[in-house]
C-alpha cells in the first residue's frame, strides 16, 4: 500500500488518552420543550482502538459523537469536558475547527450521497481536501487522490477519479467517502452507522475494509450503530447507550458472552440470530422514556424485569466487577468491596 | 352485510397463489425524441408458489427485484408477461372465464409496507384508517368502526387509548401495529410483508415479530415475507425464495436453504452475515464487488461475474432450475448434470 498514509511507527508511549469526555451532556432546547438527548456520558478512547456506541433511536449515540466534532447545530446546550488528541474541542473557535476537522478527526455518514458534493468529481473533492489541509498543489493533491482511492480498494481507480457521485454504486460511494475521510491523515475517525444502508455483501466488505485500514492506519475510531452483529465484528470495546447514558461498557467479546446490564440482556435475547426458529422471541416490553424531563432514576427501571424500590432512588453510579467493565445498575456487584 | 372471510376453494394441496414466468421491464427513455435506450430488467422470469398456511420468505439485495415483485404481487402494478393463479383463479380475469377480479383479489391479499409513516393518513385517526376499506366494501359505519377496535386490540392496542390517536402520536413499533390491523381489516387470506421491521429497533422488532406469529395463527393467515435481514427471514419463514438481479436463483424449505445452500450466491451471502462472535472475525469477504446493474445484466448465468466458480458455460447459457429433492431448487451449472460444468451434478440430489 501506499508508504504516505503508514503511521508514523516512532509513537511516544502515549498516557494520554486520544478522547476523553467527561460528564458530556446535551440538551436541545426550543421554545416548547427541552430534550435531554446526553446525560453525564464519560468516555476515553485510547490511540489505535476502537470502541463501538451501540444504542437504539434516540439513545444519544450520534449526538455524542457529533458533539465531538463540535457540529450540534446552535439549539444544543453542550456542558462538559470534550478533549481530542489533548485539545479542549469546546474552547476552539471556527478556524481551529477548521484545522482540527479533516486532519485530527474525520466523520464518515450513513448515507454518502449527503456527505458528498453532488457537482464535484471524487477525485477534485479529495484533493481539495489535501490542498487545503496540507498546502500542497493540485497536482500533489490529485496524486494523492489516487493513492487514497487504491487504498479503499475502488477498482479501476485512475478512472473513478474522474467520476461523480452518483457515477457509482452505493458499496463505490461508501469507500470514497471514506478516501475522503482519510485524506489528511486524522488520528480519529468518526463513523456513524456507515454500513446501514448497505447490502449485505457489500455491508461485510466495508467492514473489513474499515478494519483493515484501522490497522493500517493506526487511528482511533468511534463507531456507531445499532447492530449488534456489526458490533462483533470491528469493536475493541463496546459502549451500550440508554436514554442518553451509557449503560454498559467493556471489552465487546466479554459484553456479547455475557452482558451486565438488564438492557444490553435484553437486546441480545430480542436480536433475532440463527437457531431462534419456533422459540418465541424474548422482548423488552414499552419503549424508551420521553427525553423531554431529565431522568432522575436508573432510566430503564420501568422496563426492566429486575427493578427493585432502590432502581428509583436515584441514577445508579457505574460499578465495575472486573477491570475494564463497568454497568450502572445497582445489581451489579463491585469489585473488591 | 358483513365482511365474512372467504372460503378456501382448492383445498389445501392446491397453492394459494402461483406466479408464473412474471416479468416487469422498465423502458429508460433518452435521446430527442424519447426514444427506449435502455431497458432495467426488474423481474426477470420469477415463478414460483405460495402455499396454503405457509410463510414464505423472500431474500435478496437492492436491485434484485424483490419489491417489484412485491407490487406485482399486489397488482400494483401490470407485468409484462406471466401469469397470476389465486386458489384456482386467474387473477384480474372475469368471472365468466373463471377468474376473480382485481377488487375482489385485492380483498383476499393486503400488504404491509416498511415505511409504517407514509402507509398512514396522516389526518386521519388510526380508527378511521383502519375503517376505511371496510367501509368502501360496503360495510356500515358504525360496525367498521366496532371491526377496527377489536383490530387494535388484537395488535395489541387498547382501543380506548389509541383509537383516535393520529399516526404522529404512535412510535414507529405502534404505527407498524396500526398497519397490521389495516391490513386484517378486510379479513384477507395472504398478507405481503415488505420489510415490515427493517425500520423498527431490536426490541421492538422482537415485539412485532411475536405478534405476526400470533395473528398467523389466529386467523390462518398466509404470509410472504420480504426482508434483506437473513436472520428474521430464517425465523419467522417455512420457505424462502433468493433472488438476484430479477430472477429466482435459489428456493427451498428453510433448513436446506440455510444448511445446505447450493447456489454460490446464497452461499455467499449467508457467509456475509456479520458475527456476533467477536472471536469468529474473518479477513476476507465472501464477495467482491457491487451487485451489477440490472439494466445490462451478464449474459448467461446473472451471478457469472462475482460467483468464484465461473467457466465458459456460465456465460454462453442461462442455467435453469434444478430439483435438489424435497422442493429445494436451484438455477445453477454446477447442480445440473450435463451441463458442461466441470463441477455439474455435483449438487444433484
Amino acid at each position: 500500500m501506499s508508504e504516505v498514509l503508514e503511521k508514523p511507527t516512532t509513537q511516544t508511549a502515549v498516557a494520554k488518552p486520544l478522547v476523553m469526555l467527561r460528564d458530556l451532556s446535551v440538551r436541545f432546547v426550543s421554545r416548547d420543550a427541552t430534550m435531554h438527548a446526553v446525560n453525564g456520558v464519560d468516555l476515553d478512547l485510547a490511540a489505535g482502538e476502537v470502541l463501538c456506541i451501540l444504542g437504539e433511536s434516540g439513545s444519544g449515540k450520534s449526538v455524542t459523537l457529533r458533539a465531538l466534532m463540535k457540529l450540534l447545530p446552535r439549539t444544543a446546550r453542550v456542558t462538559g469536558r470534550i478533549e481530542v488528541a489533548g485539545r479542549d474541542v469546546q474552547a476552539m473557535n471556527e478556524r481551529e475547527l477548521q484545522d482540527f476537522r479533516g486532519s485530527d478527526v474525520a466523520m464518515i455518514f450513513q448515507e454518502p450521497m449527503t456527505a458528498l458534493d453532488p457537482v464535484f468529481t471524487i477525485g477534485q473533492q479529495i484533493a481539495e481536501t489535501v490542498v487545503r489541509h496540507e498546502g500542497v498543489t493540485r497536482a500533489a493533491g490529485m496524486a494523492r487522490a489516487l493513492e487514497l482511492l487504491e487504498l479503499v480498494q475502488i477498482p479501476s481507480a485512475k478512472r473513478r477519479l474522474a467520476a461523480y457521485p452518483h457515477e457509482l454504486s452505493g458499496g463505490l460511494r461508501q469507500r470514497a467517502m471514506i478516501a475522503v475521510a482519510l485524506a489528511c491523515r486524522p488520528k480519529l475517525l468518526l463513523a456513524d452507522e456507515p454500513t446501514t444502508a448497505l447490502d449485505a455483501t457489500v455491508q461485510i466488505q466495508v467492514l473489513l475494509l474499515l478494519r483493515k485500514l484501522q490497522e493500517q492506519l493506526g487511528m482511533g475510531v468511534i463507531f456507531v450503530t445499532h447492530d449488534l452483529g456489526v458490533a462483533g465484528e470491528i469493536a475493541d470495546r463496546v459502549a451500550v447507550m440508554y436514554a442518553g447514558r451509557v449503560v454498559e461498557e467493556g471489552p465487546v467479546a466479554a459484553m456479547m458472552r455475557a452482558p451486565l446490564h438488564p438492557y444490553p440482556r435484553g437486546l441480545l435475547g430480542a436480536t433475532v440470530h440463527g437457531g431462534m426458529r419456533g422459540q418465541r422471541l424474548t422482548t423488552i416490553p414499552g419503549a424508551p422514556p420521553s427525553l423531554e424531563t431529565l431522568p432522575t432514576a436508573c432510566s430503564f427501571a420501568p422496563r426492566c424485569a429486575e427493578a427493585e424500590p432502590a432502581c428509583l432512588a436515584g441514577v445508579p453510579a457505574p460499578r465495575s466487577p472486573v477491570p475494564g467493565r463497568s454497568a450502572r445498575c445497582i445489581r451489579v456487584a463491585e469489585s473488591g468491596v | 352485510m358483513t365482511l365474512s372471510p372467504v372460503p378456501d376453494r382448492g383445498g389445501p394441496a392446491q397453492p394459494l397463489l402461483l406466479l408464473s414466468g412474471l416479468k416487469k421491464h422498465f423502458p429508460i427513455r433518452g435521446g430527442l425524441f424519447g426514444a427506449t435506450v435502455a431497458t432495467v430488467r426488474a423481474v426477470d422470469g420469477v415463478t414460483f408458489a405460495v402455499r396454503k398456511g405457509e410463510t414464505l420468505g423472500i431474500v435478496g439485495e437492492s436491485g434484485c427485484g424483490k419489491s417489484t415483485t412485491a407490487r406485482l404481487l399486489m397488482r400494483l402494478m401490470e407485468p409484462d408477461a406471466g401469469r397470476m393463479i389465486f386458489d384456482g383463479e386467474g387473477v384480474g380475469q372475469d368471472a365468466q372465464t373463471g377468474g376473480i377480479t382485481l377488487k375482489e383479489y385485492r380483498r383476499q391479499v393486503q400488504m404491509v409496507f416498511q415505511d409504517s409513516y407514509a402507509s398512514l393518513n396522516p389526518r386521519l385517526p388510526i380508527e378511521e384508517s383502519i375503517a376505511f376499506a371496510p367501509k368502501v366494501h360496503g360495510i356500515a359505519p358504525a360496525e367498521a368502526r366496532a371491526r377496527a377496535h377489536e383490530l387494535l386490540a388484537a395488535v395489541g392496542l387498547a382501543p380506548a387509548t389509541f383509537a383516535r390517536r393520529y399516526p404522529h402520536e404512535l412510535s414507529g413499533g405502534q404505527r407498524q401495529r396500526v398497519n397490521i390491523a389495516r391490513a386484517l381489516a378486510l379479513q384477507p387470506r395472504l398478507i405481503l410483508l415488505d420489510e415490515p421491521v427493517s425500520a423498527l429497533d431490536k426490541s421492538v422488532e422482537a415485539q412485532v415479530l411475536n405478534l405476526l406469529v400470533d395473528l398467523k395463527e389466529k386467523f390462518g393467515l398466509t404470509y410472504v415475507f420480504i426482508s434483506h435481514d437473513l436472520n428474521v427471514v430464517q425465523y419467522i419463514s417455512d420457505r424462502v425464495l433468493v433472488m438476484y438481479l430479477g430472477q429466482v436463483v435459489e428456493q427451498g424449505p428453510v433448513e436446506a436453504i440455510y444448511d445446505r445452500p447450493a447456489h454460490p450466491y446464497t452461499r455467499a451471502l449467508l457467509a456475509s452475515r456479520p458475527s456476533m462472535d467477536p472471536g469468529a472475525r474473518r479477513t476476507e469477504p465472501p464477495l467482491t464487488g457491487d451487485p451489477p446493474n440490472p439494466i445490462n445484466p451478464p449474459s448467461g448465468c446473472r451471478f457469472r461475474t462475482r460467483c468464484p466458480f465461473a467457466e465458459a458455460v456460465c456465460a454462453e447459457r442461462e442455467p435453469v432450475a434444478s430439483d435438489l429433492g424435497g422442493g429445494h431448487e436451484a438455477a445453477c451449472h454446477m447442480a445440473e448434470p450435463g451441463s458442461g460444468h466441470s463441477q455439474a451434478g455435483r449438487l444433484a440430489a
